[in-house]
């Protein structure tokens, strides 16, 4: 394969050129990640007066504390949930609105709108909803029959939660679906219209294999988002309670650091939450360049 | 009875574009019709309503007797051949062919027996495994056939099925279509935008322009006698020569220039501006002959040389065709002959033809 090479005359300028990103990722990735590593060696005392270097005692007693196997246990489950609800609400919609042909500019901007709601907020607005004495859902529930009382009841926090998370979630994955779905010729739903397929029957057997490539894309894609950036949301709605019902990893990170006061105990459990994120990425990447292609 | 029937049809785009402007057609049983046009005179869309992937604003379309306005595209009893062939890149040759079938319920044996003769038949038998992408644009095409042949529509709706591919390939495919439909004797639409391909394959060809239908023949009466100056200009390569021209004499000639050429019998009309053609290939070179044409450029193809000259005291330029290799240095004139049986007459305004 030719590759296209650009050759500067002096030296000095390429590295100017990249320096800037090779500084961010210095200060604001490399420095922090590797205090962390450092910092998972070390037992500290509450007040960081002293401190003892004690190898891997802090991950043997990770691997050995129950409470982390179960938030690990959780943290599965909440992402597997948000990635399944947030995948499968925004491929009924992409599905949809790839079909709208009057007005599909205010339908497209409705549904990116989510996306643009910071973590906190939408947190916010679903605790607004679901408020146990105030708000409106809730008391809808609660003169239905339904007790609704998501600060007491666990798993009726992790559902607030994942609702919450797959919500915000919605946009982003519908971006995608929708792209993914208007690249595929129009010749072939008109192909398989004529070839006697129902519009449900297009969709699971020709646009849905198609689109499989983005599906896997958005599943790790998900699954990441699920993982490391819902602390906003739980931290807002629920603060990991009630009972640590919804304490995902990244929650439990910041609780036992900076709650807890427990900075080797939780600077190992980010170096574990890093070697898991950079497994995914590595596996999408691996993913992405081998590229589901027909 | 005819087996496809189009009455007044009219499409308007929901933005208020009318493609089509009224056509009116009548396709017997077997026959091989070509839509044939330049781009987006509406030949495509026509062929769409056929299929039902585009709706019917006004007029009526019936398939087999039956009138198919609202049905959905599966229930017309019809298969389409895509330009870009529009295979499934999922699935394998043989899932491509069978799907339609599928759909229907079709038995699986049945299924597997069609499937097979098909591609007995298109020669891609040993191709059954394969994905889309792992074919060339040939053998593509011939699994689009494959795909619309194993279901024994009642019609087949051609979308310029040969446009993708290289002009060697084109002619192959060409020949295997017009024997393929006249074996299996389905009642055939196809459309495109290359004369050749329509001229050599339709039993009877509509030539669209404007989203009108100027005029439906045979090919031979389309070449002999063009309706309008849009299909006389269409039909034919090199060109008709147009010249805009009057008649002499109470009818009894034409103008070319400042030469009366003598007319076969008078025209009766009271048209005074008329547009003068005559084809390439029907002006003879004799040393005799009344037309004086100054060479500018011979284009010489072997089999035939083409003379792009102009009339000798004038602008207007003229192409002839010859079945000979010719080399005549640019600058010198020869004269020519018109046969009157080759002349054609058209009203300037309206583009009717005056025969």
């Amino acid at each position: 394969m030719l590759l296209k090479q650009v050759h500067f005359k002096s030296s000095a300028l390429p590295y100017l050129l990249v320096a800037p990103q090779i500084i961010i990722t210095l200060i604001f990735f490399i420095w922090p990640a590797s205090q962390a590593l450092f910092q998972s060696l070390l037992l500290e005392d509450a007040f960081g007066l002293s401190s003892e270097f004690v190898w891997l005692d802090n991950f043997k007693e990770l691997f050995e504390d129950e409470h982390y196997i179960n938030a690990f246990g959780r943290t599965l489950f909440f992402s597997g949930m948000v990635a399944a609800t947030s995948l499968s609400f925004s491929l009924v919609l992409a599905a949809m609105a790839d079909r709208v042909i009057k007005g599909t500019g205010i339908y497209r901007t409705l549904l990116i709108w989510p996306y643009a709601v910071a973590p906190v907020v939408a947190g916010a607005l679903w605790v607004f909803m679901f408020y146990p004495t105030t708000g409106i859902i809730s008391t809808t529930l609660n003169s239905m029959g339904y007790e609704w009382n998501h600060q007491l009841k666990g798993d009726q926090a992790m559902f607030l939660v994942i609702m919450a998370a797959a919500w915000k979630q919605v946009s982003y994955n519908f971006l995608f679906f929708l792209a993914a779905m208007q690249a595929i010729p129009k010749s072939l739903i008109e192909a398989a219209a004529i070839d006697g397929a129902s519009p449900v029957k297009r969709f699971w057997t020709i646009i849905f294999p198609l689109i499989t490539p983005t599906t896997f894309f958005l599943l790790v894609i998900n699954v990441v988002y699920a993982f490391f950036e819902t602390f906003g949301i739980i931290h807002v709605v629920t603060k990991g309670g009630p009972a640590k019902a919804t304490e995902i990893l990244v929650y439990k990170v910041f609780n036992d650091g900076f709650v807890g006061l427990d900075l080797g105990g939780s600077a190992a459990q980010s170096v574990i939450l890093m070697v898991v994120v950079i497994a995914l990425t590595t596996f999408q990447f691996k993913y992405i360049e081998r590229k589901v292609e027909y | 009875m005819s087996h496809v029937i189009l009455k007044a049809i009219e499409k308007t785009y929901p933005n208020g574009y009318k493609a089509i402007h009224g056509v009116d057609l009548e396709v017997e049983d077997g026959e091989f019709i070509v839509l044939v046009g330049p781009s987006g005179c509406g030949k495509s869309t026509l062929l769409r309503m056929v299929a039902g992937l585009e709706t019917i604003t006004d007029g009526e379309v019936h398939i087999a007797g039956r009138k198919v306005n609202e049905l959905e595209p599966s229930q017309r009893d019809i298969a389409m051949v895509f330009q870009n062939y529009a295979l499934y890149p999922h699935m394998t040759v043989y899932k491509n062919m069978a799907y339609g079938l599928k759909n229907l319920g079709t038995p699986k044996d049945e299924i597997e027996q069609r499937v097979n003769d098909a591609a007995r038949l298109l020669e891609i038998d040993g191709l059954l495994d394969r994905r889309p992408k792992q074919l060339s644009g040939g053998q593509r095409q011939r699994v689009a056939m494959g795909r619309a042949i194993v279901r024994k529509p009642t019609v087949f709706l051609f979308d310029e099925p040969l446009s993708n591919l290289d002009a060697k390939l084109r002619v192959q495919m060409r020949l295997m279509i017009k024997t393929l439909q006249t074996d299996l004797e389905t009642t055939t639409l196809y459309v495109t935008h290359d004369q050749v391909e329509a001229m050599t394959m339709a039993d009877r060809l509509v030539v669209m322009n404007d989203g009108i239908a100027e005029q439906i023949g045979t090919p031979t009466e389309l070449y002999d006698k063009p309706a309008t100056l849009f299909v006389a200009g269409f039909i034919g390569s090199p060109a008709m020569n147009f010249v805009d021209s009057q008649f002499a004499e109470e009818g009894k000639s034409v103008l070319l220039n400042n030469l009366n050429l003598p007319v076969i019998q008078k025209i009766e009309t009271d048209v005074t501006e008329i547009v003068l053609g005559f084809r390439p290939e029907h002006i003879e070179l004799n040393d005799q002959g009344p037309i004086e044409l100054v060479v500018d450029i011979i284009e010489n193809l072997g089999v035939e040389s083409i003379i792009h000259a102009h009339l000798k005291d004038s602008s207007i330029s003229i192409v002839v065709r010859q079945t000979e290799s010719l080399i005549v240095p640019k600058g010198e004139i020869i004269r020519a002959h018109i046969p009157a049986q080759k002349l054609h007459f058209f009203d300037k305004n309206t583009g009717k033809s005056l025969e």
